[in-house]
C-alpha cells in the first residue's frame, strides 16, 4: 500500500468568523489524483487557502497531517518547503522580480531547509530550459518579471512550470482550468500528467468536468457546505456534469 | 601621516574590521565645543590653510549668523544647539581595541557582509577612508596620478593644488547658498577632492567611506569633484555611522563640475544611524549636493538612502550648457520614526537639455517619507525635456508618503512629464512568495528590491549588492 501524503480529519475552518469548512475529511496517498468538485461557495478554494496557510483563514477544529508533520503548525513557507504546492487561481504579479530570480530564490530556500546544497547557476538554467518545455512556456518568459504582462494562459502555464521546478510532494491546483482556452488547457494538463509519478499526488479543485478529460482522477469528491458529501471514481464527474449538484445537496 | 604607506593601510584594514556601531578608542585632537570666529581660525590654522580660505570661511560664518534655518521641509526635529558641537576632531594615532561592538550592529554587519577587508578586495575600487574629520589614508593614488587624476583629501588638495581648489570651490554651491551649506562653508573639516584631466576616462570607481566617530562631533565634509572637458568618472560615496544616543549633525556639501562633454556618475549609499525603534538618537543629515553641467555634459546622481533620523537632501543639476543631461535616481527607505525629505532640482538653462528623475520611496513603521522636486525650465532652455516618476510604497498603515513636485516653466517648447504612484506592499505578493518556499523576510526583500530595481540597476555592481542587503535589513519586521 502506498504512503499517505495528506490526511485531513474533521477540518473546521473559518474566515472572518464565518464558518466555511465544517468537518471535512480527506485522505490522499502517494501516486493518486483527487478531484474536488462542488457548487460555488462550497468551500473549495477555502480548503486550498487553509492548507497553504493564507492569512485570515483559520482552522478552528480538526487535524491535518502532511507526510508525518502537523501541517497547521507550520508557517506558509515551511509548508511549501515540506513539499506542498498551490497552483493559484489568480497568480500574483511581482514587478521587477524576474521569474528566474524568484524560482532560484525559492528553490534554494527549499534546498537549504532540506539541508541540501544550493543549485548551481548552470544546473539551474538547464532545469529552466528543460522544464519550461513541459508546459511549452517560451523561455523568454522565464526572464520576465513574475507574471507581469503574462496572458491568462501564460500565467497558468507558469504555475505548472513552477511546480515542475519545485517538485512538490503534493500539488493543489486551484481552478487551474478557469480562463483557459482548449489548447492551453491541453498543454497545462499534459504538463501535470508528465509531472505526476508514484511518489507524488495531485488535488484538482475544479468546477468543470472538462479538465478531467485530460487529467484522469483516481477519486472524485463532491464538496458542499463545508463537507465532502460524496466520493466516487471518474464516472462521478460525468454524472455531475449531466445532473448538476442539486440532487446531492437536497 | 606622511609616512603612512599603502601596506600599512592594508595591514590596518586587515586587522581592523570596519563595523558601524562603535567608537574606536583613539585620542582625538578635539577642540572645545562651540562656534565663534576663534574656532574657525583654529580649524584653518590647524590645517595650514592659505588666507583666502580663512577669509572664505569667515565670510560664510558672518553670512550664516544672519540666516535662518529653513522650515519648509516636511520633517520635525529639535534644532541642533550649534554651541554644543565640537567643530574639529582629528585622530592622533592608529586604532586600538575592536571589541566593545554593539551586538545588534555586529549582526547587521554580518548580514551586510561588508568589512573593510572585503572592501579592499573589490578590485578596482580606490578607498579614501575618512575617519572623523581627517582623511587617514588614500589608496591607489599612484595609479591614478599616472593619468593625471587627482584624488585626495580636501586638506591635501588645499595644500598641493590650491589653484584648482580656489578656482572651483563655492562655484556651484555658493557660500551663501542655504543655512546648512553656509555653515559647512564656515567650518568644513575635510572631505574629498577629485580632478579628472581633459579627455581622461577614470579607469576605476572612486570610492569614499565616511564615518562619524567621536561623540558629539559634527561632521562637515566638503567634496569637490571636477571633470575636465571630455572626461569621465564614476564616484561612490558610502556612509555609515556608529550608534549614538544623542542626535548628531551631518551637514555636507558636494559640488560637481562637469565641463564640456564630460560625464560624472555619483552614487551614494547612505546608512547613517537612524535612531532606535522609539526614535531616540540618530543622525541629522542636512546635505547640499549640486552639479553643474557645461555643454554636452552629463551628471547622474544615484542614491540609496536607508539611514539617518532626519534627511534633508536634494542632489541637483544645473544644466547650463546646451544639450547637457541631468539624472536623478533615488531609493529612500524610512522605518520606525525616520523622516526623509529628499528629491532633486533640475535647473534647465541650456537648449535641448534633458533631465530624468526616478524616485522610489519606501515607508515603513511610523516614518514619513517625502519626495520634493523642482523642475525649472528657464526662458533660454528651448526644447528642454524632463521626465519625472515618483513612486511610493507603503509597508504599514502608520507611515506616510508625500510628494511635492514643483514645476516652473518659462519656455513653451519644453516637454515635461510627471508620473506618480502610491501602493501598499501586497499581502498577496508576500503570500505568493511564501507558498513557493520563500520566508516572509526574504519575500519582502525580494519584492522591495524588485520595486527599486530601476534605481538599483544604476549603481555600480559592488554597490548594488550592498544596497540590496541594506534595503532588506532596513525593512526587517516592517510589514504591518
Amino acid at each position: 500500500m502506498s504512503k499517505t501524503l495528506l490526511n485531513i480529519e474533521n477540518l473546521h475552518a473559518e474566515i472572518e468568523d464565518k464558518q466555511i469548512l465544517k468537518g471535512l475529511n480527506l485522505k490522499v496517498n502517494a501516486g493518486e489524483i483527487h478531484a474536488i468538485m462542488g457548487p460555488n461557495g462550497a468551500g473549495k478554494s477555502t480548503l486550498a487557502s487553509v492548507l497553504s496557510g493564507r492569512d485570515g483563514y483559520e482552522m478552528t477544529e480538526g487535524k491535518v497531517d502532511f507526510d508525518g508533520t502537523d501541517l497547521m503548525e507550520l508557517d506558509p513557507d515551511e509548508r511549501a518547503k515540506e513539499g506542498l504546492f498551490l497552483a493559484f487561481q489568480y497568480p500574483v504579479e511581482i514587478p521587477g522580480v524576474s521569474n528566474i530570480n524568484f524560482l532560484r530564490t525559492a528553490l534554494n530556500e527549499i534546498r537549504e531547509y532540506r539541508k541540501e546544497e544550493p543549485v548551481s547557476a548552470k544546473e539551474f538554467m538547464t532545469m529552466v530550459r528543460e522544464r519550461s518545455q513541459i508546459v511549452e512556456l517560451d523561455s523568454k518568459l522565464a526572464s520576465r518579471s513574475v507574471n507581469v504582462g503574462f496572458s491568462g494562459g501564460e500565467k497558468k502555464r507558469n504555475e505548472i512550470f513552477q511546480m515542475a521546478m519545485l517538485e512538490p510532494k503534493l500539488a493543489i491546483l486551484d481552478e487551474t482550468d478557469s480562463g483557459l482556452d482548449i489548447d492551453a488547457l491541453r498543454i497545462v494538463a499534459a504538463g501535470v500528467n508528465k509531472l505526476k509519478n508514484e511518489n507524488n499526488a495531485v488535488v484538482l479543485i475544479t468546477h468543470y468536468q472538462r479538465l478531467l478529460d485530460y487529467i484522469k482522477p483516481d477519486f472524485v469528491h463532491v464538496l458542499a457546505d463545508g463537507k465532502i458529501i460524496k466520493t466516487g471514481g471518474p464516472e462521478l464527474a460525468l454524472e455531475l456534469e449531466e445532473k448538476g449538484y442539486d440532487w446531492l445537496t437536497k | 601621516m606622511a609616512n603612512y604607506t599603502e601596506e600599512e593601510l592594508a595591514k590596518d584594514l586587515q586587522t581592523q574590521e570596519y563595523e558601524f556601531g562603535f567608537t574606536s578608542d583613539i585620542d582625538s585632537d578635539t577642540i572645545p565645543k562651540g562656534l565663534n570666529e576663534d574656532v574657525i581660525r583654529f580649524i584653518s590654522a590647524k590645517k595650514n590653510e592659505p588666507s583666502w580660505l580663512l577669509d572664505y570661511r569667515l565670510n560664510a560664518y558672518h553670512t550664516w549668523l544672519e540666516m535662518e534655518e529653513p522650515k519648509w521641509a516636511h520633517v520635525k526635529y529639535k534644532k541642533p544647539d550649534f554651541q554644543d558641537i565640537s567643530y574639529f576632531s582629528a585622530p592622533k594615532k592608529q586604532y586600538e581595541s575592536w571589541d566593545d561592538v554593539d551586538p545588534e550592529m555586529k549582526a547587521t554587519m554580518d548580514k551586510l557582509g561588508i568589512s573593510m577587508d572585503e572592501q579592499k578586495k573589490l578590485t578596482g575600487v580606490a578607498v579614501d577612508f575618512v575617519m572623523d574629520s581627517v582623511s587617514v589614508a588614500t589608496s591607489f593614488k599612484e595609479k591614478l596620478s599616472e593619468l593625471g587624476i587627482i584624488f585626495c583629501s580636501f586638506s591635501e588638495a588645499v595644500e598641493n593644488h590650491p589653484d584648482l581648489v580656489k578656482k572651483y570651490l563655492g562655484t556651484v554651491v555658493p557660500s551663501s547658498d542655504n543655512y546648512y551649506a553656509t555653515l559647512n562653508s564656515a567650518v568644513f573639516s575635510d572631505g574629498s577632492f577629485c580632478y579628472i584631466p581633459k579627455g581622461v576616462r577614470c579607469p576605476m570607481e572612486l570610492s569614499t567611506y565616511f564615518r562619524i566617530n567621536s561623540s558629539g562631533t559634527g561632521q562637515f565634509e566638503r567634496t569637490l569633484l571636477v571633470a575636465d572637458q571630455g572626461s569621465y568618472v564614476s564616484y561612490l560615496e558610502g556612509c555609515t555611522a556608529p550608534q549614538r544616543d544623542e542626535n548628531q549633525l551631518h551637514a555636507a556639501v558636494v559640488e560637481l563640475i562637469a565641463m564640456d562633454d564630460a560625464e560624472i556618475k555619483y552614487s551614494t549609499v547612505q546608512n547613517w544611524y537612524p535612531g532606535d525603534k522609539n526614535g531616540k538618537g540618530g543622525i541629522f543629515n542636512f546635505v547640499t549636493k549640486r552639479g553643474l553641467c557645461e555643454k554636452n555634459a552629463k551628471i547622474s546622481w544615484t542614491q540609496v538612502e536607508t539611514g539617518s533620523a532626519v534627511t534633508w537632501k536634494y542632489p541637483s543639476c544645473i544644466l547650463k550648457g546646451d544639450n547637457s543631461i541631468g539624472e536623478f535616481y533615488s531609493v529612500a527607505v524610512t522605518n520606525n520614526h525616520q523622516q526623509a525629505d529628499t528629491g532633486t532640482k533640475m535647473i534647465h538653462l541650456g537648449k535641448n537639455t534633458k533631465s530624468t528623475v526616478i524616485s522610489k520611496g519606501i515607508s515603513a513603521g511610523q516614518s514619513q517619507n517625502s519626495y520634493r522636486g523642482l523642475i525649472q525650465i528657464h526662458k533660454s532652455a528651448s526644447n528642454a525635456r524632463n521626465f519625472t516618476q515618483c513612486d511610493s510604497l507603503l509597508m504599514t498603515d502608520k507611515c506616510g508618503a508625500h510628494t511635492f513636485p514643483y514645476i516652473e516653466c518659462a519656455n513653451n517648447t519644453a516637454r515635461l512629464e510627471h508620473e506618480a504612484t502610491t501602493s501598499k506592499i501586497g499581502e498577496d505578493q508576500i503570500f505568493y512568495c511564501q507558498q513557493r518556499g520563500i520566508s516572509e523576510e526574504k519575500a519582502i526583500s525580494l519584492i522591495v528590491n524588485g520595486y527599486a530595481k530601476e534605481v538599483l540597476n544604476k549603481l555600480p555592481m559592488e554597490f548594488a549588492v550592498e544596497a540590496q542587503k541594506l534595503l532588506a535589513i532596513s525593512l526587517e519586521n516592517s510589514v504591518g
